[in-house]
């Protein structure tokens, strides 16, 4: 069998069944958001205030920051094990593919953080 | 005329495949792709090509023909011809060993990691393993495989990962003693194909459908062993 360290759940099964529950939140909380901006017409800076500091839309909210997080680090790491390979890059592949791993883990990681601290500093 | 474009590549003495164009009369026949081939050898004999039963049977004489993957012997001219053009060039994705020749052992080596043969550790009955029409059934358009990587080669996963990917020739087989009723391995089966490339790679793009000359259906194969690896899991 063989087993990737740096993939989600080290599992491909649990990847992809976190890669199409990740979907459906994301799409839902699209959706979710599309609506209420077309059901508010005359949406204003308040309302916008009202809506991002209920409890449960904080919640929703996190929830699609880490589906989105979640979502995306599978699709790098599958991009990333597809194409940065010794077939395009020799013996450096390794190398290139772990480095490309990690900057692409700090810009979630910096995503995850900033939205916390946007979706918490709403009052 | 029909204007023949062949991939040529001789490792003995050129440094490079290159694309020969040669005009062929083909009397106004609509030919096997393959008795075009077997025309141009006559003129130049130096041309390499697999093949064996001429009439879709054994699987060598897979090659890509005007981009699509297909066998020479059961794909007429009229089916892909365009503009008086036929381009052959070798299976995608695999070390071409001379012209249309391609060396398939990573191919083999998947085929093999599925186990592709019944494993039943039960005692032996005295005559022979039954099973029911209904369990004989499942096997339908699975056990017709050829295997002449007709599929596997034209999946861009299996291009990017051929020694990680099984692809859709072996996934299909893989389904196919998965399925089977008298096999006993199913748990074993699945915690070998339960990582992110084996069954995972599989993009669901459904070329391997497309080009099967056999009319099998791989990407349905590999939805059965993910649905599989669910039940197994949850």
């Amino acid at each position: 069998m063989v087993t990737q360290v740096t993939s989600f759940g080290r599992s491909g099964l649990s990847d992809w069944v976190v890669q199409r529950v990740s979907a459906v939140i994301l799409g839902a909380y699209t959706v979710f958001l599309a609506a209420w901006v077309i059901c508010s017409p005359d949406m204003s800076y308040a309302d916008w205030t009202e809506l991002f500091s209920c409890t449960a839309m904080r919640i929703f909210s996190l929830l699609a920051l880490l589906s989105m997080i979640a979502h995306a680090w599978i699709g790098i790491w599958t991009i990333a094990t597809d194409y940065l390979t010794p077939m395009s890059f020799g013996k450096a592949a390794t190398k290139v593919r772990f480095l490309f791993l990690c900057v692409c883990a700090v810009v979630l990681f910096v995503y995850l953080i900033w939205g916390i601290d946007i979706l918490w500093s709403v009052k | 005329m029909l204007t023949v474009s062949l991939y040529r590549y001789n490792p003995e003495t050129d440094k490079a495949p290159y694309m020969q164009d040669v005009q062929l009369d083909t009397g106004g026949k609509d030919l096997m792709v393959l008795d075009v081939l077997e025309l141009l050898k006559a003129q130049d004999p130096s041309i390499a090509y697999r093949r064996s039963c001429r009439e879709g049977v054994c699987g060598s004489d897979g090659m890509n023909m005007n981009g699509k993957n297909g066998l020479a012997c059961i794909t007429a001219l009229s089916e892909t011809v365009k503009n008086n053009k036929l381009v052959l060039r070798p299976l995608p994705g695999l070390p071409v060993v001379r012209d249309l020749v391609v060396d398939m052992s990573i191919f083999y080596k998947q085929y093999e990691k599925v186990k592709p043969f019944l494993i039943n550790n039960n005692p032996a009955p005295a005559i022979e393993r039954l099973q029911s029409p209904e369990d004989r059934e499942k096997l339908d358009g699975l056990y017709e495989c050829i295997l002449c990587a007709c599929c596997s080669t034209s999946c861009p996963s299996f291009w990017w990962n051929p020694d990680r990917f099984i692809g859709p020739a072996g996934l299909l087989q893989a389904y196919r003693f998965l399925a089977d009723s008298r096999d006993t391995a199913t748990a074993d089966r699945l915690a070998n194909l339960d990582d992110p490339f084996s069954v995972f790679r599989c993009r669901g793009i459904m070329n391997c459908v497309s080009v099967c000359p056999k009319g099998l259906n791989p990407t349905r194969a590999i939805g059965h062993i993910r649905e599989m690896l669910i039940r197994r899991a949850t």
